[in-house]
């Protein structure tokens, strides 16, 4: 396994007794992600925020149990409720697996799991997860920047989006038997926001194999943006150049957009984006915008109105 | 509540009269449905305390008492129907206990969201309400419900007279907008929101209905009053 050391941390923000005041900033500067190194099995604290004073908010990025991961799941496929996934994906098969990739790249093809994970380094990342629910955990993910996968593929010059689907497999997937969402799940991506390094192509959790309730064996994580973008159980990445549907964006239009980006400051209609509740802690706390990835995203979306791209 | 409220036996004084006497004595009827009410929330503050609400123990404590105030307030409208039904007339004096305790579930649904959700942010709470309208819908269902509790006292009923049958119609309107609040408050699982819609349709369609027969010259003459007993 490769521990990630992040190289884009000033060493002044690593130091230990540095002038940094509060975690906000830090993360803000940082982002978990880079900052964040993961031992295999065990965790290692997030680098030192400072003296005790930080302590409360330190341990508000610690991140969350295995049990509470894999227990608290929006997974439709396998049911409404949290509760559902962890109880209905036990008998999920990942394996066989095969990724159909299409549309505008040189090497399309259905590929099997193991030519698209296995000839790349597993990275471990550990990341805010921000459901558009108002909720958030501290994930300690396992997995392959996308940007590598999609390399191999080469892509063409004239693809602008990243489409992905879910498996279409109501024997297994209880969820998909009822109409519920349009199924299969799919959603999107522009070149650039799949080309980023922090977006990751999820195999594992807390260094094993991921759980399938939690997205087995191949599911998206792009941590700035709300939880419903990362895709689960990934069948078929396509390449386009109009920008793709997304399930949820297609299900109800007027409270989920293509972009989906954490942003405190546009509301969705049910739920108040400004404040989370994370998993495990007893206040809610503020929401950072981009999730607290400004710093590393923001750029991407240089003078676009993010009020109406929501 | 007032039997619930002074229930103790006053042993000392012998000379009470008797009828005196009879007002104060909780009936075992009573005792019993008074204790049978707070088994959900005894079963929700145990599976809280043993931590089996899941990960989200806040949120789970809300939906509970937000659904166990559905229950209550589908019993208590279901009392008059099923005791004309049945004939089992007994049922009525439970009625105003269990709509008291459909406003001590909302009641304590609110507290979630006021004490432990939000932490008592007023201002955040405030913006919540105006911002969301099913959360807006949910507090005028309780708003609603505040009234009806208020003058559920023999006294007030006595007061208000006719006017009390007509007040506390606005019961089933509470029951709409509560469940609508439901409703709203859902993703895409519509099936149980629209289940308690059906429910509360039914109910009130029977009130409708029924009232409506009675109001015919040849109807059978009952009186909707009240039950004070």
């Amino acid at each position: 396994m490769l521990i990630k050391k992040p190289n884009d941390i000033p060493s002044s923000e690593i130091t230990p007794e540095d002038a940094y005041l509060n975690r906000r900033q830090f993360l803000a500067a940082a982002g978990v992600v880079a900052a964040g190194a993961v031992v295999a099995g065990s965790i290692s604290a997030l680098p030192a925020f400072g003296e005790s004073g930080r302590r409360q908010q330190q341990e508000e990025d610690k991140p969350n149990t295995w049990d509470e991961i894999t227990t608290y799941n929006n997974y439709y496929e396998f049911g409404t409720d949290k509760e559902d996934p962890s109880a209905n994906a036990g008998k999920f098969r990942t394996r066989p697996w095969t990724v159909k990739v299409d549309g505008l790249v040189k090497k399309p093809a259905d590929y099997q799991f193991d030519d698209v994970v296995k000839p790349l380094k597993l990275e471990d990342r550990v990341y805010r997860f921000r459901c558009v629910e108002a909720w958030s955990m501290v994930i300690p993910w396992q997995g392959i920047p996308l940007a590598e996968m999609i390399k191999r593929f080469e892509p063409l010059p004239s693809a602008k989006y990243v489409q992905f689907t879910t498996i279409y497999a109501p024997d297994q997937m209880p969820g998909q038997r009822q109409r519920i969402l349009p199924w299969p799940y799919v959603e999107g991506l522009r070149m650039d926001e799949a080309m980023h390094p922090l977006t990751l192509m999820v195999t594992g959790l807390y260094g094993k194999t991921l759980p399938n309730q939690n997205g087995a064996p191949l599911r998206l994580i792009v941590p700035w943006k709300y939880g419903f973008k990362g895709i689960k159980a990934i069948t078929r990445i396509s390449f386009v150049e109009k920008q793709p549907a997304n399930t949820w964006q297609i299900a109800n239009p007027n409270e989920y957009g293509f972009y989906a980006n954490v942003n405190p400051e546009v509301d969705h209609p049910r739920w108040t984006q400004a404040s989370e509740r994370r998993i495990g802690v007893f206040r809610r706390q503020k929401t950072l915008m981009f999730n607290g990835y400004a710093d590393q995203v923001a750029s991407l979306y240089t003078g676009m109105d993010l009020r109406k791209n929501f | 509540m007032r039997e619930e409220g002074t229930g103790k036996r006053e042993a000392g004084r012998g000379g009470m009269r008797a009828a005196g006497r009879r007002r104060l004595r909780v009936s075992p009827g009573k005792a019993g449905v008074f204790v049978t009410c707070l088994i959900p929330l005894a079963y929700v503050a145990w599976k809280f305390w043993r931590d089996k609400l899941g990960a989200n123990p806040i949120r789970e404590l809300e939906i509970e008492t937000g659904l166990w105030t559905l229950r209550m307030l589908a019993v208590t409208l279901a009392v008059t129907p099923v005791r004309r039904a049945t004939g089992w007339n007994w049922l009525a004096k439970y009625r105003r206990m269990l709509g008291l305790f459909t406003f001590f579930y909302a009641t304590v649904h609110l507290s979630m969201w006021t004490g432990v959700d939000w932490f008592f942010a007023w201002g955040d709470m405030w913006g919540e309400i105006v911002k969301h309208k099913y959360i807006l819908i949910g507090m005028l269902t309780w708003v609603i419900m505040v009234p009806l509790a208020l003058t559920s006292t023999p006294g007030a009923v006595r007061r208000l007279g006719k006017r009390w049958t007509t007040l506390h119609r606005l019961v089933y309107f509470a029951a709409m907008t509560g469940t609508v609040h439901y409703l709203w408050a859902v993703k895409k699982d519509t099936f149980f929101p629209l289940v308690y819609l059906a429910v509360f349709a039914t109910l009130l369609g029977y009130r409708v209905i029924f009232a409506r027969r009675r109001s015919r010259p040849a109807a059978i003459a009952r009186s909707d009053a009240p039950v004070a007993a």
